[in-house]
């Protein structure tokens, strides 16, 4: 049943494997944002309260959405990395942190766009952004970290353990507002009951994050795929591989 | 009663360190100095009226106590990591995480425990009213416990690191934010008469976190940066 699991953390398998499914990912994460651009931008109706302004959500909560589910993903290879001792493991932790590092980012700038207009502020210390900034800084320092140490063992290594020690913000973003009444709204959309926002303004909303997700895994398939490069240069498959193509 | 073997082993670890400060004084000072100078710089920056300060002396004393205890992270394993004490350690077949929690508890009693003693004569310095005095300190006690452990983790990661203090500071300080929001919190609703019993239980929560799951990390993270 595990066979997949092993498989893929074979390098060349992995390689062929991501060199297969990424323009299925990247195609379909176009086709959906183009869709959710559209259905968010156009069909939605504008809010009684905030007029057409809310729109930016559908970029702003799907890429916060994202930003803790990278992290977790990066989390989570890293953990596999160190108790099962698959180097590719390290190899896809490494590959999510720029990419992470970028969702946070463009979360931070959309929001502080969002609230100019929204609360007459382009910045505020409350406790959501303020934890989605220490999330930006963890993950600068793990890409800080894992670039101070010349050999990939001991980078993978030791950047795995602070990745498994971060983990502990992902859970103060998420429930900030719930456990904070402050600036920033609470929670809309959770997975279980129903939200609180009509229909036709949450399918643009769940098709935007489907999309970024699709994105995300397409831009994984790309980096891991240098990742492997990168690590197996010396690698008598890749020279192979490069000599017959 | 013999007493076990983990217990001879912690107690030699500390006897050990204890020691080694006190041939060492100097270096166990100079945090402490820096504590007291860093808190001097805000009047001078801010403005000398007390009433100024007296708002900002909260945060002013834990942002100091925070420099502070990452200053002195450096002498926490950098010297038995360089002299190879660190490797014998790790080889020795005892639980590194123990070794390790005794060291930062050692630690802690020679910078931290230093702060949490001359954190009422800073923040007086800053206007703090003597009311606030036994918030300041239990929230720094506990406070400066958190810091230590974190700090450990970071110090483990980056001791093997060419120049890694300011990589240190970057990795620590934003796993350090929610203490410092809470202690900093607490002592400023002291200040203003009101009930502290909820950021000191998260402060004391944080803690007990920090030191059940610290060590196993500052142990792996030990590991990886001895191995060569």
């Amino acid at each position: 049943m595990w066979l997949w699991f092993h498989k893929l953390s074979s390098p060349p398998y992995a390689y062929r494997v991501a060199t297969l499914l990424r323009p299925w990912f990247f195609w379909s994460a176009m086709a959906l944002m183009l869709l959710a651009a559209y259905g968010g931008l156009v069909l939605a109706p504008p809010d009684y309260q905030q007029k057409d302004a809310f729109r930016i959500i559908y970029v702003h909560a799907p890429a916060a959405i994202m930003s803790l589910q990278v992290y977790v993903v990066m989390a989570i290879a890293a953990a596999v990395g160190i108790i099962w001792r698959i180097k590719l493991a390290h190899a896809v932790a490494a590959a999510c942190a720029p990419v992470g590092a970028a969702f946070t980012v463009v979360a931070l700038a959309t929001g502080s766009i969002y609230g100019k207009p929204m609360w007459g502020t382009w910045w505020e210390w409350d406790p959501r952004i303020t934890s989605e900034l220490i999330q930006l800084f963890l993950y600068l320092g793990y890409m800080a970290l894992r670039a101070s140490f010349d050999d990939t063992q001991r980078a993978d290594r030791a950047s795995a353990i602070l990745a498994i020690v971060g983990v502990v913000n992902v859970p103060i973003v998420k429930y900030s507002v719930v456990w904070w009444n402050s600036l920033h709204q609470a929670p809309t959309i959770s997975k279980l009951g129903k939200p609180a926002i009509v229909l036709s303004m949450a399918w643009p909303l769940y098709t935007m994050l489907l999309g970024f997700m699709l994105y995300f895994a397409a831009v994984l398939c790309d980096r891991v795929r240098s990742e492997i490069l990168r690590r197996e240069r010396n690698a008598t498959w890749l020279l192979e591989t490069v000599k017959t193509s | 009663m013999q007493s076990s073997g983990l217990g001879v082993l912690v107690r030699l670890v500390i006897a050990r360190d204890l020691r080694l400060a006190v041939r060492h004084w100097d270096q166990v000072m100079q945090p402490l100095i820096f504590f007291a100078i860093i808190t001097t710089l805000f009047p001078l920056a801010i403005s000398p009226a007390l009433d100024e300060l007296r708002r900002i002396a909260p945060g002013v004393v834990w942002v100091a106590a925070m420099l502070a205890s990452l200053l002195a992270l450096e002498s926490l394993f950098r010297p038995d990591v360089e002299d190879g004490t660190m490797e014998q350690w790790v080889l020795s077949g005892q639980p590194l995480s123990l070794l390790l929690l005794a060291k930062v508890a050692t630690h802690w009693l020679l910078t931290g425990l230093p702060l949490v003693l001359m954190s009422p004569l800073v923040g007086t310095a800053l206007g703090m009213p003597q009311s606030a005095w036994p918030v300041l300190m239990a929230t720094l006690a506990l406070g400066t416990g958190s810091l230590s452990m974190l700090g450990g983790v970071g110090a483990a990661l980056t001791v093997s690191v060419r120049r890694g203090s300011v990589l240190l500071a970057l990795l620590v300080l934003p796993l350090e934010m929610p203490v410092l929001i809470f202690g900093a919190r607490a002592v400023d609703l002291a200040m203003h008469g009101e009930p502290v019993a909820g950021p000191l239980n998260l402060l004391a929560a944080a803690l007990l976190f920090f030191v059940s799951l610290g060590p196993f990390a500052m142990a792996a993270a030990m590991r990886v940066s001895v191995e060569t």
